[in-house]
């Protein structure tokens, strides 16, 4: 063996705007081994692996691949050098064959022409150096998302690549592709190509790794072979954190049921999922990145399809189709995306707060009251801003998200759902935005809130539902939830459940 | 004092078009000084407020991040058939006949502006509703509504009545029929846009639909709205053209109108990414494609000219909006 590592990267600083998203962190990664990084979510896995094929170029830090220094400039050099990534969202394109998904952007020609004989043997060989069976001249939109992920993974292999990045690859498979997607990679490590493994999921990722790396929100924690590990000692690395942040829970009274659901479900994004809210009540809803969080409230809120299951608000039967249903009947959405499906930035401040209840300001428009209302936010909520015509897309993520919380008030909703309402945004906005979830409660006002961020899930929820891929595995109690206990019901796969 | 340095620069921007209209009027006044004549200007605003009011509901069109290639045909469509009923009776030649079909000249103009809200319904149902692009969408309003009106007359519809023409020959005090309803055209549009809730879901549609739709605004409905305000203009565009020229030809009636009403309301600073608009700018770009079409005219520059400058000024207008946006994003 010429070198121990096929790739290191050292002291990897990234920072955004007002973020530091990596602190210094390090990966090493031996030849024909299966290297599992392990973090919630944020804590750095895709960013790291975003400067390793040059997505993102890091702040500081050294990337040594195959015994040299590099920088990639793109992932197309990323590709060439000899690292591939399977995204987590694939991307080919479906109108094509599969063998001109493999060769595109790098078609073998003879002359000036695209030599597709050439094409589609050398498409044959790869296919059966790697044991695939598919059919080169089959549009890629007809496969499965499996099948779409082995080409994906023969793309890879063709670039000859030394690392292949997969993130999540198994998180639409079954279980019968799972195995054959496993059976691949210990070719792949036949074949001396180490694989980067992002997973939750901790049955896979002992029955797969050689070494696992935890990441803990931006920093390296350690790195030890799969088989020094077990399921709790990585769960403890990868949450072992102090709660040192603060939030201001008060505890206030729980009063009757506003709201329970009974059996929601929609389409294949989430099932059977039953919950009361009750007024006066914060109630957390935590897991990973699509397990179904969104989509629950989406459904609730009536901007996805129901597809099953009943939803009643204070003992009534309710049938909402529109966010237009919803707000007439009390229930506001502060949305994860802001600007997808938040903010209308060209339009000002006033414009943006008022904008769920145009009702309000009758025919013709009320501009007069308009501006009340929107200065009494401005105000209450203390959004920074030169005026109320300042058109919301100038300013910073923390104000665009205060002014979404003023028109969700304006509505004045009994309950109001919020979706990662602190991501993105700075400390000192992020205390103001829980601390006004947590007067509203105090209000009497229920609230439902989805986060990604273990602390303050634990520390604003009086109770925490907790969803692994469209399915409800537990409620907790405010003095029952660790994190340890909530990753747990987070990562477990539907068997585990059935054992307890 | 910053505060106050800002507005200045958000006056310029927004209102820099009145500049470069105030200065192509200078100069033609200067080469041709026939061009500040009353006569000149009155044939100006006659001749620019159809299209002008056109452009007032393409307007909408752009502003909710799409566009209408319809109103031209519609334009035809309308004036032929609402021409066709207010023929003098007892004419040879008349369309229903001798004695045929007669309406009073309100009741006709009803007539027309209900076919233009027809097809702006079928055509915003089709673009609220099936998602296809409304360039699309409307190329086939185009097509089908310059065909209905060429299947319903093959020969100009002519002898109107006097009673219907007034609504564009005739005059209050010295100013035109026709200039009237384009000014109060261009009030009701600024009132719709600036003082009721669906001007704003219009502006919040264009600006981001997503958001639109989760802040509770039925984007279909308002989308549908768009599109019948878009051809109710063009309806009453093509009443005013048949008022104003006595008959109506339903092959060239309205041909390539919608290309200067959109040009007009590009030039006026509505940004085909939508949701951006001001009538206000969008009178002004009427005014200058209209001191554009009249100087050139003036200056004997000849008829394919003409179109080679309006095609580059509306590029070039669209490109200055680009980059005007870009900078603020």
């Amino acid at each position: 063996m010429s070198q121990e590592f096929i790739l290191e990267m050292k002291d990897i600083v990234k920072e955004f705007p007002g973020v530091k998203a990596l602190k210094g962190v390090e990966l090493k990664v031996r030849p024909g081994t299966v290297h599992t990084l392990m973090g919630e979510n944020g804590a750095g896995k895709s960013t790291l692996m975003k400067c390793l094929i040059g997505i993102y170029k890091q702040t500081s830090g050294q990337i040594v691949f195959d015994g040299k220094e590099v920088n990639f400039q793109s992932t197309l050099q990323a590709m060439n050098a000899g690292i591939s990534m399977i995204h987590q969202e694939l991307s080919p394109v479906p109108e094509r064959s599969v063998c001109e998904n493999v060769w595109m952007g790098r078609e073998p020609r003879k002359g000036i022409c695209v030599d597709h004989k050439k094409m589609r043997t050398e498409c044959f060989k790869l296919f059966e150096k790697l044991g695939l069976d598919l059919d080169p001249d089959e549009k890629m939109g007809n496969l499965t998302v499996a099948k779409m992920q082995m080409v994906e993974i023969a793309k890879a292999v063709s670039y000859d690549s030394k690392i292949v990045i997969m993130d999540e690859p198994t998180s639409a498979l079954t279980e019968g592709e799972v195995e054959h997607l496993f059976r691949i990679i210990e070719e792949l490590k036949s074949r001396d190509v180490a694989i980067i493994y992002i997973s939750h999921k901790m049955a896979e990722i002992f029955q797969i790794s050689d070494d696992i790396t935890v990441y803990r929100d931006g920093e390296y924690i350690t790195t030890k072979p799969a088989e020094e590990l077990t399921t709790d000692e990585v769960v403890s690395l990868m949450v072992g954190r102090e709660v040192t942040e603060m939030f201001p829970k008060v505890e206030c009274e729980i009063g009757e049921t506003i709201l329970k659901v009974e059996n929601l479900s929609s389409g294949t994004a989430f099932q059977n999922v039953s919950f009361e809210l009750h007024r006066g009540e914060i109630l957390g809803f935590s897991g990973l990145v699509g397990a179904g969080r969104t989509e629950i409230v989406e459904t609730i809120f009536g901007v996805r399809r129901k597809t099953g299951g009943t939803i009643y608000k204070d003992g009534k039967e309710l049938n909402i189709k529109s966010a237009e249903d919803a707000i007439s009947n009390g229930i506001a959405l502060l949305t994860e995306d802001r600007r997808e499906n938040g903010i209308v930035g060209l339009l000002s401040i006033k414009e943006n707060v008022g904008l769920a209840n145009l009702k309000r300001y009758g025919f013709p428009l009320n501009h007069k009251k308009m501006n009340q209302d929107g200065n009494k936010y401005k105000e209450m909520l203390s959004i920074k801003a030169p005026s109320l015509e300042t058109p919301v897309m100038n300013l910073s993520g923390g104000n665009q998200q205060k002014v979404l919380v003023g028109r969700w008030l304006l509505t004045n909703p009994d309950i109001l759902i919020v979706d990662e309402p602190t991501r993105g945004i700075d400390v000192g906005a992020k205390a103001e935005i829980h601390s006004i979830i947590t007067k509203l409660a105090g209000e009497g006002k229920a609230i439902i809130m989805i986060s990604s961020e273990m602390p303050e899930v634990m520390g604003m929820s009086d109770r925490v539902l907790i969803m692994h891929e469209g399915r409800q595995t537990g409620i907790l109690n405010r003095d029952e939830a660790t994190s340890e206990l909530i990753m747990q019901y987070a990562t477990m796969e539907p068997q585990d459940q059935n054992d307890k | 004092m910053k505060s106050k340095s800002f507005d200045t620069k958000k006056f310029l921007s927004q209102n820099g078009i009145w500049g470069v209209l105030i200065v192509m009027v200078i100069l033609l006044t200067i080469v041709r000084p026939v061009f500040i004549s009353r006569m000149n200007l009155q044939t100006l605003l006659e001749s620019e407020s159809i299209k002008g009011i056109l452009a007032f509901g393409i307007m909408w069109a752009i502003l909710s991040k799409g566009i209408d290639l319809g109103p031209g045909s519609v334009v035809a469509l309308v004036s032929a058939v609402v021409a066709s009923l207010v023929q003098q009776t007892g004419v040879t030649g008349r369309l229903l006949g001798e004695n045929g079909l007669h309406l009073s000249a309100p009741l006709a103009m009803l007539v027309g502006l209900l076919i233009g809200a027809v097809v702006g319904l079928i055509t915003g149902v089709i673009i609220a509703y099936t998602q296809i692009p409304p360039f699309i969408a409307t190329l086939g309003t185009q097509l089908i509504c310059r065909a209905l009106a060429k299947m319903y007359t093959d020969r100009p519809v002519s002898n109107l009545e006097d009673s219907f023409r007034w609504i564009a020959k005739g005059k209050i005090g010295p100013v035109p029929m026709i200039v009237v309803v384009f000014i109060i055209m261009y009030i009701l549009t600024a009132f719709l846009l600036t003082q009721t809730r669906f001007g704003k879901n219009v502006y919040a549609i264009g600006g981001n639909s997503q958001a639109a739709r989760f802040a509770g605004i039925n984007v279909e409905k308002n989308l549908v709205m768009v599109y019948i305000i878009c051809s109710v203009c063009a309806a009453l565009g093509g009443i005013l053209l048949a008022a104003r020229t006595g008959s109506a030809d339903p092959s060239s009636n309205g041909l390539m109108y919608e290309t200067d009403a959109i040009a007009a309301a590009t030039v006026g600073g509505t940004s085909h990414s939508g949701g951006i608009c001001r009538v206000s700018g969008v009178l002004c770009g009427i005014l200058i494609l209209g001191v554009i079409n009249n100087g050139l005219v003036l200056l004997g520059v000849d008829d394919n000219m003409t179109n080679v400058v309006r095609g580059a000024i509306i590029v070039g207008a669209v490109i200055l909006d680009m980059r005007k946006n870009v900078k603020k994003a």
